[in-house]
């Protein structure tokens, strides 16, 4: 028997004559015998020290962001994780429990995530948040979803400054219900590098739209024009669905503040590492009157018997297991545990330690932006508010760029081009708090070397 | 009229309300741990960043001041407090690492450690998901090997692991056949699904923009109603979605058959990979004539739960419907070195942010790689044996939904108790009070009291027989003291809770008391 | 609880009376008793129209919903907009207070399919 099952020998011999039979073989008598146990084309088992060892090695071989400078961001950024988290998440209670259906024996995790509720709408300014979805690009899939369920309406609206990847999930999304998603611009690239904002929508506005989705700031780290796009919006009946950076939070006005309906927003990376891009967690947050159309899974707050405090799943009835076809979504897990973390880093944080995040990074990045701004062949295209990330012109292909920095051991940052002709030769480019200065006057040698 | 709450707290006299045999999990009744931000003291806070190191520009001329955020109301707290509360917190909890987990349908295996400190490796954890390809190799070899495996393990070739969770599996599996079904030019309109599958499955087959059409099951034999199955199906039939085996725990024995008559239609057949731990090393569903499956890494290959996610939905398919995976889609260059192959014209597209549950993943592979060839074979030998093995202790106490050798897991009818006044849920709540978390109650639908069973391969017959006593003393109890039963758990930190009132009264989030 | 002889119904256990030119809608005694404690009912807009055995609405408890059918067509008058925040009226008073729809029948509209008080309860009989 391999490492993982304790049943002996003769266990197992006492266990079959309880069922009344002499061998496994005969409990599994249902199956075909011409397919039964095949000869699978797979290694013998490793022992653990053997797995550690493969593994360790393997990891070893790949690129480790501690280890090298990296100005890599485009929708995934590194930020510092106090040792607290990992530490708590790792506790057995939290790591090894089930979805919380028995809430007598689940209190623990039912009210940490009626805690992360209450942090998703304190960040993001809304009266109502779900227990999370997988990431925020589903959480966009969703959104568009749900708009268009409480608009009766089938026309989606999202601007090209989304991150690219959320718009492709959005896509995949859409396909199966037929909801139309029109991209709009919302910037223009000139001939000569430089990069504007488009801030009126108001010719694609009209009574066929659902909802439109913007992201603040956008994928090239400016901050949208927002002022009196939720009114236009609602002045047809539509919603103003934003994807949200929780660490902007700490410093700018949150999206429940100028009319969102519908906040989405990656919640992984304050919190965990990069971890190659999952697991994720979405936020998402809403309207209380929207609530009845959300998907996912809610905690809510009650009493029992005693009247004593104490939390339970609720509202299900717009979930799958009850509503079936008519469910929300088809949804049934959150990212529970990466939620924990995130919750755990707010409360670490707090309000101070949350600005000051979203203060250093700012100020690095535009340290950044100004030092490549005296380089001769780079231009800053950035020329509206912008936070810690910036596009950069540079005088040779980006992917060129992107090569020649990997070669000094440099992460750099991300090759616009691969997203839009246009832009070949615009690097994206972002620095956290834990982006030291060494690392960027390095970048800047290298880029004014090549 | 009125209507009558449950508010009887009145105990049987003389009932013991802590179980003489067997342990406690928690207690008993305890103070409730007060909201994290009720914590919060002004000014206080945990940690801070080194001194900023670069010069500095007014953040008044970075953002205009109209975008600027006046106040956050996020707690303040030391690290003390907050590793304090949450600690606590987790103390509230059940879970695999203390106790026995018997819920049918969830397979709730013992997680391996390494495979935490295997998923905590930092050249695993600090990648960014958008680096060269040349600079995360490894990385990439863990997805391309992974994918490997699952097609090996479920005799369908083409796999990705980009889905994160179950139900996310099964709408990638059912988009690929709606995108299938276009290419040759023909959208159908219908799913068939049968009247014991999981919720989601008609709830993916919505979101595809399908209608879903049930098909019955034989009371005796708990199969699929074969008859039912035939007339309605049709070539306006995309797919099939059955479980295999069916919630019931039971294999479907005209599975060839099905899939046989479902291809005469040009019909895919979708396996929900809910309960493959059965099927694990005994037979591969592809070779079956099943279309697709979406495995749930954490179910079969020992992702810890975390309280609900994350885990992993890999999608498995035949040679046909490749071309229509996720994009982009992990593969190996023929000097063998790995690459994301993006140029895939028929996919259905992207369906998470990046490359899936990367850290999840890890620990399936690290899992897969521990169990091997004769491991795998162990694993769904064991589950089966364990399930029939407690199936077998039970039987002279309780009935079942259906009476024969059964799969991984099992359904017991609690409609028997009904006359001394005590319901599933009763005796769910009951089992509470004995240490154990209770089964899966009230699925599959079909299954009237359902009180549903699953032990997992990893649990000793010691466990085992201990739980069966539990379930037996607390049917004992049903029968001669019910009113301990009807009011239970009486051993946890907060009783029955009212979900009434939290639905009428929705309270989902903590606000500042208006002073 | 005895159903209300001035009422028709439906085999979905929902109730129609005629007051006036219009008609009032709800839900019976079995229908909520079966449901349990009412959490939400949700009903269309005022000036809707609804078609005979179509769905109008949905009426959840905790662990169910329920589609709600329409006994006749018309155009919605009025709805019970206390059942917004008092949904436990279905369940108290299912026949007056916990009413959800006023119709005005379209033309035609005729309540002769549905079944009297006495036929209801010989109905309940085989359901139980």
């Amino acid at each position: 028997m391999s490492g993982f099952i304790s049943t002996t020998p003769a266990q197992r011999d006492a266990m079959l004559s309880r069922i009344g039979v002499s061998t496994i073989d005969q409990l599994f008598e249902d199956l075909p015998s011409e397919h039964y146990r095949p000869d699978l084309d797979l290694p013998a088992g490793l022992s653990e020290l053997e797995t550690w060892q493969l593994l360790r090695k393997l990891s070893e071989t790949n690129f480790d962001l501690e280890r090298h400078p990296s100005f890599l961001g485009a929708g995934a950024y590194r930020h510092f994780v106090p040792a607290a988290i990992g530490h708590l998440i790792s506790r057995g209670e939290f790591l090894t429990s089930y979805t919380p259906y028995q809430p007598e024996v689940s209190q623990g995790t039912l009210q940490a995530v009626y805690e992360w509720q209450s942090i998703v709408c304190a960040l993001t300014g809304m009266d109502i948040s779900n227990a999370s979805v997988y990431d925020a690009g589903t959480g966009t899939g969703e959104a568009a979803r749900m708009a268009c369920a409480l608009t009766r309406r089938r026309r989606v609206l999202v601007l090209d400054t989304v991150n690219p990847r959320y718009r492709e999930v959005l896509a995949t999304y859409a396909s199966g219900p037929d909801i139309d998603v029109e991209t709009v611009s919302a910037f223009t690239a000139w001939p000569d590098g430089t990069l504007g904002r488009v801030t009126d929508f108001s010719s694609k506005i009209d009574d066929s739209v659902a909802c439109m989705i913007i992201q603040q700031p956008n994928f090239l780290g400016w901050m949208e024009q927002v002022e009196g796009l939720s009114e236009a919006l609602a002045s047809v009946g539509a919603i103003l669905v934003v994807i949200a950076d929780p660490v902007s939070l700490g410093v700018i006005r949150p999206p429940g503040a100028y009319g969102a309906g519908i906040v989405v927003g990656e919640g992984k990376w304050t919190g965990g590492p990069v971890d190659f891009g999952g697991p994720l967690v979405g936020m998402f947050a809403c309207r209380k009157d929207f609530v009845r159309q959300m998907p996912g899974r809610i905690v809510g707050s009650t009493i029992d018997g005693d009247g004593r405090k104490g939390y339970v799943l609720t509202l299900a009835t717009r979930e799958q297991h009850i509503r079936r076809e008519k469910a929300t979504s088809n949804i049934c897990t959150a990212e529970a545990l990466i939620a924990l973390a995130t919750t755990i880093y707010f409360c670490h944080l707090g309000p101070v330690g949350l600005r000051e995040v979203a203060e250093q990074s700012i100020q690095k990045a535009h340290y950044l932006a100004s030092r490549i701004s005296q380089l001769p062949g780079y231009t800053v295209q950035s020329t509206v508010p912008w936070l810690y990330e910036f596009p950069v012109h540079c005088p040779k292909p980006a992917s060129h760029v992107n090569e020649a920095l990997l070669r000094a051991g440099i992460i750099g940052g991300y090759d616009l081009g691969l997203e839009d002709p246009r832009l070949a030769h615009s690097l994206l480019l972002c620095c956290t708090e834990v982006t030291p200065r060494s690392d960027i006057d390095r970048l800047v040698d290298v880029l004014g070397s090549l | 009229m009125t209507t009558t709450e449950h508010t009887e707290s009145a105990v049987h006299a003389g009932a013991p309300l802590r179980p003489a045999s067997g342990h406690s999990i928690f207690a008993g009744r305890q103070e409730g741990i007060p909201v994290v931000f009720e914590k919060s003291v002004k000014g206080r806070r945990a940690g801070k960043l080194p001194a900023l190191d670069v010069p500095t520009v007014d953040l008044d001329e970075i953002i205009p001041a109209g975008e600027r955020r006046q106040e956050l109301p996020l707690p303040e707290l030391s690290e003390l407090d907050v590793v304090r509360h949450f600690t606590r917190l987790s103390k509230r909890n059940y879970s695999i690492e203390s106790e026995f987990y018997p819920l049918g349908s969830c397979t709730m295996k013992y997680n391996p450690k390494i495979d935490e400190n295997v998923a905590a490796l930092p050249g695993f954890r600090n990648l960014h998901p958008l680096q060269p390809a040349s600079t995360v190799q490894g990385a990439l070899q863990v997805i391309h090997d992974i994918q490997r495996q699952l097609a090996e393990i479920t005799g369908l070739p083409g796999v990705s692991t980009q889905p994160v969770a179950g139900a996310h599996g099964e709408l990638t599996g059912i988009l690929m056949v709606r995108a299938a079904h276009l290419k040759q030019g023909r959208m159908r309109r219908k799913v068939l699904i049968p009247d014991s599958a999981h919720g989601t499955n008609p709830a993916t087959a919505a979101m595809a923009g399908y209608e879903s059409i049930t098909i019955g099951h034989d009371r005796i034999t708990g199969e699929l109603d074969f008859e039912d199955f035939k007339s309605k199906l049709d070539d306006d039939c995309a797919a099939i979605m059955i479980t295999l085996p069916n919630t019931l725990g039971l294999f479907e024995r005209r599975i060839e058959e099905i899939c046989r008559l479902a291809h005469e239609v040009g019909c895919f057949v979708y396996c929900d990979g809910a309960n493959l731990n059965a099927l694990v090393g005994q037979i591969r569903p592809g070779d079956l004539g099943v279309d697709l499956l979406h495995v749930n890494l954490h179910k079969t290959f020992a992702v810890p739960h975390g309280g609900g996610g994350p885990g992993g939905g890999a999608i498995c398919v035949a040679a046909a419907l490749e071309p229509f995976l996720p994009a982009p889609l992990v593969v190996q260059a023929p000097d063998g070195s790995f690459a994301y192959d993006a140029d895939r014209p028929d996919s259905i597209g992207r369906v998470h942010s990046y490359q899936g549950n990367f850290n999840a993943i890890l620990r399936s592979y690290a899992y897969i790689l521990q169990l091997g060839k004769e491991g795998l074979g162990d694993l769904g030998a064991n589950a089966v044996l364990n399930a029939n093995y407690m199936r077998a202790l039970l039987a002279d106490d309780f009935s079942f939904y259906v009476d024969r050798i059964c799969m991984h897991e099992f359904v017991l009818d609690g409609r028997p108790f009904k006359e001394f006044g005590v319901r599933t849920l009763d005796i769910a709540k009951r089992l509470i009070d004995h240490g154990y978390h209770p089964p899966t109650i009230y699925f599959p639908l079909i299954a009237p009291e359902a009180i549903m069973i699953e032990p997992t391969e990893t649990e000793s017959k010691e466990t085992m027989d201990a739980f069966a006593n539990a379930l037996i003393a607390v049917a004992h109890e049903a029968r001669t003291t019910p009113s301990v039963v009807q009011n239970a758990p009486h051993m946890t930190p907060v009783g029955r809770l009212d979900e009434v009132r939290a639905a009428r009264q929705p309270d989902l989030r903590w606000q500042a008391p208006v002073s | 609880m005895s159903n209300p002889t001035d009422c028709r119904y439906t085999r979905e256990h929902e109730w129609v009376r005629k007051d006036g030119d219009t008609y009032v809608v709800g839900i019976t005694h079995y229908a909520q008793d079966s449901l349990g404690d009412v959490v939400f009912v949700e009903l269309p807009e005022v000036g809707a129209s609804i078609s005979e055995g179509a769905s109008f609405g949905v009426v959840e408890s905790v662990k169910a919903a329920s589609d709600l059918y329409a006994p006749l067509s018309g155009e919605i008058v009025e709805v019970n907009e206390r059942l917004r925040d008092e949904p436990d009226l279905v369940n108290h008073h299912p026949y007056d207070a916990g009413w959800m729809l006023r119709v005005r029948g379209s033309a035609g509209a005729s309540l002769d399919g549905l079944m009297d008080a006495d036929a209801y309860a010989v109905y309940l009989e085989t359901v139980h």
